[in-house]
């Protein structure tokens, strides 16, 4: 049996930057609280074919897993907390902000 | 050192406007991702976690303070104020944008470097000794052939599409300060009978299938190692394996072929463009070696040096672990330390980068190195100048006393930056070097090489630490594996894996466990970790490190 569908967001680096970003309803976020998160396998393919098209704004299209929550999606591996924060051992990247 | 000619000039001029119309082209969408990535590597441009990465490269750990003042500058007006030096004597940079990068090129060609070949799978940055050209053991300075090999392989017509990367690294002295048997190729000037030579070395390295080299050659006379150099990567380009990314190494092609086989096929490939190489090489290689001439030596008295290290604690401290034996009289080598307890080992700030070429200029002859072991060096110092510099380094946080000892860690990236990460290894150099500056114990312990690598590629040769740290990612959790006994000198060995890995909290104080393990283990203060390991082999240590099992296993027996 294939296994079930868990929540996604598309992300990808902004080709300018190479800052981490996150596909909206509209465009793309540079914060994961105002991803769309995705939660039909079918849209998900759609929106991913949408945001390949975009080869002029971003680089490196994936699916990453999220646990969606009232704050907005929360990442459910380390790897996509990292990015969506930054390094741990200087307060750049996205935390500068934050 | 080396400098430009012309030629060298106007080639570098013409590849970055090359890769400067190439990023345009990206921007207005002309060129696709799938259609820049291969020039953005060829130009040391990657693309990492949180942005691009430019890797730019040091031609055998080799900088003039003006190079220094230069990936200063560069570090301020594109980055975020500060560089991290790898373990092949590059620079990298962690937060340029894409349309920057152009002039950052440009501004590193106006001091004669470059990041052609930083990335790909091509001849990457040759590295050297640290102490080249000064260490008192040196058979002669590795740096004119590295220069000379930097030449032939830049840009290399058929060499640029290697079935994988392919690392050289060469060493003047017996004792092996560059790792040359974990390399692809690794090179160290031999003197046979009053001639000079090398010992060619083919096949080690680390990452997933880690392999000490083997000698191919023991004695290839000068004039004989460009064509047997070509003869190897011709060899390999055709043999290596291209079906399968991880056996593309040439360490694969050797074991899979055997040494004998492989040197059958350079012998064969040598013999057939050995005429090609008429002696021009020789000529280029003469007009380098004027150009890495030994720089004047001073004589002056030691006075204040002997009056500073019978009077300053902390100076004593700092030269007894900082300073290695120079080949001039009067002279020392300066390690400057960029692992200050607690600090990101590697980091230094665009300030810190402009002090040590102030100081180089001052008190070095002008000359800077690059070590694997993320350091900086300043070869030439002459002891009478040494307090004067060691108070400049303190002001700078650049004084840290702990060269060789644990917390000299050796740490990649990892997943702090790097996009082929499996877990973080900053944090983990941070947090054992600021354990062991709490325990007041590292100069006790001794020396002791920590080396951690954030994911199997190795970049931080966890493999040849005397402890090696390697993080993985078990189940959407960083885990940390233990290899023991490892060791990257001319005795290199593989380290061998303890046992289980242990999460991100329980690292520290297994470290900790197993060094104060290792203090009641040794014979005397003189033995040190390395040696009590291979005396004693990994059972006892296995034991402190986990004293559960340990626990169990004699409650099984009894």
């Amino acid at each position: 049996m294939p296994k079930p569908f868990t929540p996604k967001v598309i992300t990808a680096n902004a080709l300018l930057e190479g800052d981490v970003i996150y596909q909206t309803a509209t465009g793309w976020t540079r914060s994961l609280a105002e991803a769309e998160v995705l939660t039909d396998e079918a849209d998900a393919d759609l929106r991913m074919i949408d945001a390949l098209t975009q080869h002029d704004l971003v680089v490196g299209v994936y699916l990453a897993d999220v646990a969606p929550e009232t704050g907005g999606p929360r990442p459910t591996h380390f790897r996509e907390e990292f990015r969506a924060k930054g390094p741990s051992n200087y307060a750049h990247g996205k935390q500068e902000t934050l | 050192m080396y400098s430009y000619t012309e030629f060298d000039d106007k080639f570098l001029a013409e590849r970055n406007a090359q890769f400067r119309a190439q990023v345009e082209r990206r921007i207005d969408g002309s060129l696709t991702e799938d259609e820049f990535k291969p020039l953005r590597l060829m130009n040391g441009l990657y693309l990492q976690l949180h942005a691009y990465m430019l890797r730019v490269a040091i031609p055998y750990g080799t900088l003039s303070s003006a190079q220094m003042d230069k990936l200063a500058f560069i570090a301020e007006k594109w980055d975020k104020g500060y560089g991290h030096f790898t373990t092949r004597q590059n620079i990298q940079y962690n937060w340029p944008e894409l349309r920057d990068v152009p002039d950052m090129l440009d501004a590193l060609a106006e001091v004669n470097l470059h990041a052609i070949q930083t990335s790909g799978n091509t001849i990457r940055n040759v590295t050297a000794d640290h102490f080249a050209g000064a260490a008192a053991d040196e058979v002669a300075d590795p740096r004119p052939v590295a220069e000379l090999i930097r030449q032939w392989s830049t840009d290399h017509p058929e060499f640029q599409f290697l079935p994988r990367k392919f690392k050289v690294a060469v060493t003047g002295a017996a004792a092996d300060r560059a790792v040359i048997k974990a390399h692809d190729i690794g090179l160290r000037i031999v003197d046979r009978d009053g001639e000079q030579g090398f010992e060619v070395i083919v096949g080690g390295g680390l990452g997933r299938t880690p392999m000490i080299g083997k000698v191919l050659y023991d004695f290839v006379k000068h004039d004989d190692l460009l064509p047997t150099l070509e003869a190897i990567v011709s060899v390999y380009n055709v043999l290596g394996r291209r079906d399968n990314k991880y056996k593309a190494r040439i360490k694969i092609t050797v074991h899979e072929n055997g040494i004998e086989d492989i040197r059958a096929r350079v012998d064969a490939q040598y013999a057939l463009i050995r005429s090609q190489f008429t002696g021009v090489d020789q000529q280029v290689l003469s007009r380098i070696e004027a150009d890495f001439a030994a720089p004047k030596f001073k004589t002056a008295s030691l006075a204040a040096y002997e009056s500073a290290y019978t009077n300053d604690p902390v100076f004593r401290a700092w030269a007894d672990t900082n300073l290695a034996e120079h080949r001039a009289p009067g002279y020392a080598i300066v390690s400057i330390s960029l692992k200050a307890h607690g600090a990101t080992p590697g980091d230094a700030t665009a300030d810190q980068m402009r002090v040590m070429a102030d100081l180089a200029r001052r008190f070095g002859h002008d000359e800077l190195r690059i070590s694997h072991e993320q350091n900086v060096i300043l070869p030439h110092v002459h002891r009478s100048d040494l307090p004067e510099l060691h108070a400049a380094l303190k002001e700078a946080k650049l004084a840290t006393a702990n060269i060789g000892l644990i917390s000299d860690i050796i740490a990649c990236p990892g997943m702090d930056y790097c996009a082929l990460a499996t877990a973080r290894s900053i944090p983990i150099a941070q947090e054992i070097a600021t354990r062991f500056d709490e325990l007041k114990l590292e100069h006790d312990v001794g020396p002791l090489k920590i080396k951690i690598s954030g994911c199997i590629n190795a970049c931080g040769h966890h493999h040849v630490g005397h402890i090696g740290i390697l993080g993985l990612d078990r189940a959407g959790v960083e885990n940390y594996q233990i290899t023991l006994g490892g060791d990257g000198t001319e005795n290199a060995s593989i380290g061998e894996r303890a046992g289980p890995g242990f999460s991100a909290e329980e690292i520290i104080p297994a470290i900790e466990r197993l060094v104060l393990g290792y203090l009641d283990l040794r014979n005397d203060p003189t033995e040190t970790f390395l040696q009590a390991y291979r005396r004693l082999g990994l059972a006892p240590f296995k034991a402190v490190l986990y004293p559960e099992t340990a626990d169990k296993d004699r409650a099984d027996a009894a």
